[in-house]
């Protein structure tokens, strides 16, 4: 009766399993997906389980922004930092890529922020966009020197700013139908724009972004409800741009690009379909070796590496983990030693056969001989996983992606390797090996 | 059982070999290092038919863009230069389209400040070190001895030399570049290296619990009579899913793949040659101070 429920739940868990590691366009076709919407233990269980991949093997773009912390005051730098960020996230929003990460670096005294955009293709208006500091300001003329016989007007700053933008939006000349900006500001920018037309009647009033004339028209009347537009002459992509960089607020620091990396999504596509061929083929003569010197053991441990496999990809899914190169070459790695695991219990249960032990006894010592090992040398790989991964974010270690895509493969294939190694072969032998043992 | 601590000194003279192959092309050649450590920008455009490099050549002169690296493999082509900045990219893509009447696709293209690569070469060796340091610590306790962590140790410096040295020689042979792909497979190296010993250690540890007899050099050998096969075995694994990698994968991991080999095998072979000779010595003096 035991042995009956031992069958029923490990097939209860492949079939859980293999579900999740569904590829989507099954799942689509059976429309299935909507199976998930369920509640397990009061936790509302609903999501939507596809494979991530990094940057390398999607395409896409990652930036890394140098900030220039010199006119910032230190005790306002954590806060500029981290409103520079937002920033940036609000602007790269716009262009639509699925999950960007937007993240903020220290490295002895440089600051950084770096940028992944997977699946992007014009980098070029991204990085402008991105680093565009978007300083949007309102000037009047003066005439400073009088005594001059023809005086020239200079431009001189009114004191109102983007700061004093409520919301700036596009919207279409109602005449020509061209698109343009339209500014509404807040109750002080209004009062101020106000004040600002009405001593300027007849005279014209600049609009500077970034220190960048768009234009400058003759003002009418004073206008005291607090509205204005940017006519310029944009195309319906540009007049958005502006917006989004008015809206996001302008840049606390000013941005270099250091480094940027582009991956057509061609290469990446190329790299996955060649290396997953690779590692099926690199998988299948695993197992007919294991099987070919094991024999009906052998035949267990590649049920069990299956299994393995299965279940790491579904982990995979579910966390999700952004699956990049390194972090396949960590789940390679962690594959072949989930298959030690497996020879190590075997040559210890032979061993004890060789002993003379019965097959139940052998089985049980087997286990218990081979599980400090198995501890030990997986306990060991946990602790540079654990290092590698750096999850503290401290900043003499390893910060970068690669690195920690790797580790992150590792310690979950060599922590799921326990678990199959241990409860998922054991349950194998005892279903499978002792009827005919 | 194999007696197979007699022949220590052929297994520390392949060692010294190997290391010293890979020392001497380090010194003599050092290594390509990748624009991640060193700064550019690497360019790999695919052509939609064949171009002659002469022309390109002449268009990179116009452009006043000094090509560092320039391959052609029938439609694509891979060009490292000092960093761009993105106006000259893009003219650069322009004129090529323009002069050669071609339509480009982009594949790859990768600009690093030349600030960046030292401080990811020193994070990585910190990285490293704490590493080991962990591993010290975790087999001191599990082990009750120092001398069995600092055997494992040892075995891994051996192996990092191993894998160092080799890949200047791929530097060297095939223009490998040391990249962040390279780091990482040296890293796997080392957590490789240290599981395989630890198997090995643990049927050693094993036995001076369970036989009375107190003679290492008995125990090593048996230890290894007995984990001979199982090492061999686990390492095919491994290889064969290495190999099918290095024949059939991409080709933007293929040094990282043929580096992770080089670790595997020399992981495999430093746990019973390097590591438990080490011990031997080491438990023996132990014993001998003791005495």
């Amino acid at each position: 009766m035991t042995k009956f429920f031992k069958i029923i739940f490990l097939l209860f868990i492949i079939t859980v399993i293999i579900w999740i590691d569904l590829p989507e366009t099954i799942r689509n076709k059976y429309n299935i997906t909507s199976l998930l919407d369920f509640s397990l233990f009061g936790l509302r269980i609903k999501k939507d389980f596809k494979t991530s991949l990094g940057l390398d093997l999607k395409g896409g773009s990652h930036l890394v922004f140098e900030a220039d912390t010199k006119k910032v005051k230190p005790e306002d730098l954590q806060d500029a930092l981290s409103s520079a960020r937002d920033i940036i996230e609000k602007r790269v929003n716009f262009f639509g890529v699925s999950e960007p990460t937007v993240q903020n670096l220290k490295s002895g005294s440089n600051y950084r922020i770096s940028v992944d955009l997977p699946g992007i293709e014009k980098v070029d208006e991204a990085i402008a966009l991105i680093g565009r500091t978007a300083q949007l300001s309102f000037r009047e003329e003066k005439i400073i020197d009088d005594k001059v016989a023809s005086p020239t007007p200079v431009l001189v700053e009114t004191g109102l700013t983007g700061k004093h933008v409520k919301k700036a939006s596009v919207d279409f000349n109602q005449q020509d139908g061209k698109p343009r900006v339209a500014l509404s500001f807040n109750s002080e920018g209004a009062k101020k724009f106000g004040d600002i037309t009405k001593r300027n009647v007849g005279k014209r009033l600049a609009i500077v972004v970034d220190n960048f004339l768009v234009e400058a028209p003759t003002v009418q009347q004073a206008i005291i409800d607090g509205s204005a537009v940017i006519t310029g002459n944009f195309t319906v992509d540009e007049a958005k741009k502006l917006a989004i960089a008015i809206n996001s607020g302008a840049l606390p620091l000013s941005i270099k690009l250091v480094e940027q990396k582009n991956i057509g999504p061609t290469l990446g596509a190329d790299e996955v379909k060649k290396s997953v061929y690779a590692g099926v083929i690199g998988l299948i003569a695993v197992l007919l070796f294991m099987i070919i010197y094991y024999g009906r053991l052998g035949m267990i441990a590649s049920l069990a590496l299956i299994i393995y496999g299965l279940i790491s990809f579904a982990i995979f899914r579910i966390i999700p983990v952004v699956l990049t190169l390194p972090g396949v070459a960590g789940f390679i790695l962690s594959i072949g030693m989930a298959v030690d695991s497996n020879i190590l219990i075997f040559e210890r249960i032979k061993e004890e056969l060789r002993k003379g032990k019965e097959f139940n006894i052998a089985v049980k010592l087997g286990f218990g001989r081979a599980i400090d090992a198995i501890k030990d040398a997986n306990i060991t790989t946990l602790t540079v996983a654990f290092i590698l991964f750096n999850p503290l974010n401290w900043e003499f270690l390893p910060q970068f992606g690669m690195v920690r895509g790797f580790a992150l493969t590792l310690a979950i294939g060599v922590a799921t390797s326990l678990f199959t190694g241990v409860v998922i072969t054991k349950r194998l032998i005892e279903i499978f090996y002792k009827k005919n043992g | 059982m194999v007696n197979f601590l007699k022949y220590r000194l052929i297994y520390f003279l392949i060692s010294l070999l190997v290391i010293g192959a890979g020392l001497f092309s380090v010194f003599k050649w050092s290594y390509c290092y990748s624009i991640d450590f060193v700064g550019g920008s690497n360019l790999e455009y695919r052509f939609d038919k064949i171009v002659a490099e002469k022309s390109i050549n002449k268009i990179l002169q116009n452009n006043k863009i000094q090509s560092v690296y320039l391959e052609i493999k029938n439609q694509n082509l891979s060009l490292r230069t000092k960093p761009l900045e993105q106006v000259q990219e893009n003219n650069l893509k322009n004129s090529l389209e323009k002069n050669l009447k071609v339509k480009i696709t982009v594949l790859k293209s990768e600009t690093v400040g030349p600030t960046l690569g030292r401080e990811t070469m020193i994070k990585t060796g910190v990285a490293s070190i704490l590493a080991i340091l962990g591993i010290l610590i975790y087999m001191s306790f599990a082990f009750k001895g120092f001398n069995y962590a600092m055997a494992a140790i040892l075995a891994i410096v051996h192996d990092l030399l191993v894998v160092i040295g080799c890949y200047s020689l791929l530097s060297h042979f095939y223009q490998a570049e040391v990249d962040t792909m390279f780091v990482t497979a040296v890293l796997t190296t080392m957590s490789f290296s240290v599981h395989d010993t630890i198997v090995i250690f643990d049927k050693i540890r094993e036995y001076f619990q369970t036989e009375g007899k107190e003679d290492i050099e008995y125990f090593a050998n048996k230890a290894l009579t007995e984990t001979m096969v199982r090492s061999l075995n686990n390492s095919m694994t491994i290889v064969f899913m290495l190999l099918s990698l290095t024949l059939l994968g991409g080709t933007s991991i293929r040094f990282f793949i043929i580096t992770l080999l080089v670790g595997t095998i020399t992981g495999t072979y430093s746990s019973p040659f390097i590591a438990t000779p080490i011990l031997v010595w080491l438990e023996k003096r132990k014993k001998q101070k003791v005495n």
